[in-house]
């Protein structure tokens, strides 16, 4: 079976800093991989590397996604194939509300005009699940959103745009114990189509305990050290990262 | 890592359309300006007699005055080689259908009898130095609104006040231009609100700047009379012509004890054009002074909005965009004079420049002996879209009072690389994510016009971003 997502021999410089050392991982249709790693192991860089982030170069090796090269595409065009990426630090964007962000994603991704009203009923319907305030939808972009706020608005994109990819970067990051309980019930929603997958890039754990995780991955210092199933989350989360220290 | 190149300049086919008319259908005054040729046009024009002196004492200080120095350069611009006057050979209408059809076809392309017939009370529409068009909603004036072209005003009932107003918050010796002015002025209109009538929608003028090297030299004159309430909206546009144009209006708003007039216009003149124009209000007692401006064309900007806060408890709000693209230099002059008890202002304006463009906002507020408690907050936030494009803000307060509250905050960014991205990876194009930052940062201004005009400004910014991305 043709994977989802196929990186190879993955290697990447920002600002002639190599930080990916020759990463290769499969994803699969309808798999759900952790990737985990200390602090500044180079998980964010492997997210943005797929998107497509212009300040990440790619020096050697290969992202397929449904068995295409992507590497040459810019962002837009990975958004449309159904890459998705929740950011770690969202930008604010004054004037631009966040129902008018989605619903100018939406129209972009799929080249037509999205209903006014179907598409009120479906972000209301989704803001409940995630728990938010419905007046957030004439807010302007993260602006003056608290970190939980914001996490909640790209999970709110993600449920909103329903790539094929996503790959979540911190998502639990600074969130408190409610939030993070809201987030990953945001999650599940998405995990529900049995066709979607998903990347979740974490150093902690908390957010895992209530999600299904087939493949679990540790990068330490640009590699990917070690691989296995859900277990090794539980492991991690007894003995940390120390036996990778070299 | 993808390169992005520069921005281009910007396709304004769309705007710079006109109708090629032949020249012997206008009446001209020849190039350059002497006493023979002010009396001829006073003659034509049929003027009073304090309105032809008025004129000759004016060209006297335009030919006393330097050309102003602290300003964008005006070399380009050859006053010899301006004609002062241009007259359609057509008279006065009230009736869209009896608009002659080159005129007609000019206008209905710009898209204004469409605006009147939706959303108007009343509109004006001046082609060169003449209104061609003038027509106000039956119930408006049966009100007692008047709104008419200044030139019959001034043989009707209203002449004794348009006297008393004419060029007194604009007197000729305030600058070289506004001598000009009043040597040459030609058209634009006059509205007189009387007391206690609250006109519900907005009264229009749009003036159309077509022949190549003339100059339009509008008057309006708005008196907002005790307690009156209203919305006026100048729309401002010209094709493109090699030969430098020259634009040197002057608008005189008058706010009664108690009224509110809101001040709305959209400059989008094309890109050979001196922009010259000088606007002043002053407020009465518990008035209240509204602007919202939109500068997007023009090679060289000169705007001088200027407001008097003479009454006590008297308010002023300005909310202004400038665009200033490859070529262009535009420069706001924004001033605020407290002398009532108890005044406010508030000053909020945003600069896009680009390709070079170049954006100055210099706000100036002053606060006079008498002018207790008075607040000001100037908040200017300038956005360049590129590192060629320049932008400056240049604050001035002389504050006068012990009592007064006086801030000012500039902010001055770049589009980041991060924001492109973000954006980007929701599957907008790179140029659809930078069309989409630049119309927000937009949209406190867009918010405050009449929504045909915020399409229109949103329109522009769109095509002012199109083709920006290599």
């Amino acid at each position: 079976m043709s994977k989802l997502l196929k990186i190879q021999d993955l290697t990447v410089k920002v600002k002639d800093k190599t930080i990916l050392r020759g990463i290769n991982l499969e994803v699969g249709k309808g798999e759900t991989h952790v990737l985990m790693g200390p602090n500044g192991a180079g998980k964010s860089t492997l997210g943005n590397a797929v998107m497509g982030n212009p300040n990440y170069d790619v020096t050697e090796g290969s992202v397929f996604f449904n068995g295409e090269d992507i590497l040459e595409e810019d962002a837009a065009e990975r958004a449309k194939k159904g890459i998705f990426l929740s950011f770690q630090n969202p930008i604010e964007v004054p004037g631009i509300s966040l129902a008018d962000f989605i619903r100018n994603s939406l129209d972009c991704r799929n080249e037509t005009k999205t209903g006014i009203w179907e598409f009120r009923k479906e972000l209301e319907k989704q803001m409940k699940i995630l728990n938010m305030d419905g007046s957030y939808a004439d807010r302007d972009l993260n602006l003056g959103f608290s970190g939980g706020e914001k996490k909640k608005a790209e999970i709110l994109q993600l449920l909103m745009l329903k790539p094929t990819l996503a790959i979540l970067d911190e998502t639990d990051s600074g969130l408190d114990v409610d939030a993070v309980r809201t987030v990953s019930a945001g999650v599940r929603e998405f995990q529900k189509d049995p066709d979607r997958s998903l990347i979740i890039i974490t150093h902690s754990t908390r957010i895992l305990e209530q999600l299904h995780v087939d493949r679990t991955h540790i990068i330490v210092d640009g590699r990917l050290v070690e691989s296995g199933d859900a277990s090794l989350v539980d492991r991690v989360n007894r003995e940390g990262f120390v036996k990778y220290a070299s | 890592m993808k390169e992005k190149t520069r921005l281009d300049d910007v396709d304004r086919n769309l705007y710079d359309f006109r109708y090629e008319e032949s020249e012997e259908d206008f009446y001209k005054v020849e190039s350059g300006l002497t006493p023979g040729i002010v009396e001829q046009i006073s003659k034509e024009k049929n003027d009073p007699l304090w309105m032809r002196d008025l004129r000759l004492a004016s060209l006297k200080v335009y030919e006393e005055m330097k050309m102003p120095d602290w300003g964008p350069s005006l070399d380009g611009l050859n006053m010899d080689d301006i004609v002062t006057y241009i007259k359609p050979k057509t008279e006065m209408v009230a009736s869209w259908d009896e608009v002659p059809d080159d005129i007609k076809d000019t206008f209905e392309r710009l898209g204004i009898p469409k605006a009147e017939r939706q959303s108007l009370a009343g509109v004006g529409a001046q082609y060169d130095s003449e209104i061609v068009y003038h027509n106000i909603r039956e119930e408006v004036a049966a009100q007692g609104v008047i709104y008419t072209d200044l030139e019959s005003a001034l043989h009707g009932p209203y002449a004794d006040m348009i006297r008393e107003h004419f060029m007194k918050l604009l007197p000729a010796n305030d600058h070289k231009f506004m001598a000009l002015h009043g040597a040459v002025w030609s058209g634009g209109s006059f509205v007189y609100v009387p007391p206690g009538v609250k006109v519900e929608i907005p009264l229009q003028s749009y003036f159309r700047l077509n022949a190549p090297g003339a100059g339009q030299f509008e008057h309006t004159l708005i008196i907002v009379d005790e307690g009156a309430d209203l919305h006026f909206i100048e729309g401002c546009s010209a094709p493109k012509y090699n030969i430098a144009n020259l634009h040197a209006g002057a608008v005189e708003l008058f706010v009664g004890k108690n009224a509110r007039l809101r001040y709305s216009t959209i400059e989008n003149w094309s890109k050979n054009m001196y922009n010259l124009n000088s606007k002043r209000a002053l407020v009465e007692e518990g008035g209240k002074m509204e602007w919202v401006s939109g500068s997007f064309g023009s090679h060289t900007g000169y705007l001088y909005p200027m407001t008097i806060l003479k009454g006590d408890n008297s308010k002023c709000e300005f909310t202004g965009i400038t665009f200033a693209g490859a070529g262009q230099h535009l420069d706001t002059r924004l001033k605020i004079v407290h002398s009532g008890k108890n005044t406010t202002s508030a000053v909020n304006t945003k600069s896009i420049s680009k390709s070079g463009g170049i954006g100055t906002m210099r706000s100036s507020v002053l606060v006079n002996p008498g002018a207790e408690n008075a607040k000001s907050t100037v908040d200017c936030a300038t956005l360049m879209l590129d590192s060629e494009s320049c932008s400056d803000t240049i604050p001035v307060m002389d504050i006068r009072t012990q009592s007064a509250d006086v801030g000012h905050e500039a902010k001055i960014g770049r589009i980041s690389n991060d924001a492109i991205f973000y954006l980007m990876s929701r599957g907008m194009t790179e140029e659809d994510a930078r069309a989409m930052i630049v119309s927000g940062f937009a949209d406190n201004v867009s918010k405050e016009l009449p929504l045909e005009y915020a399409i229109e400004m949103n329109n522009l910014i769109r095509l002012e971003m199109v083709g920006s991305i290599g």
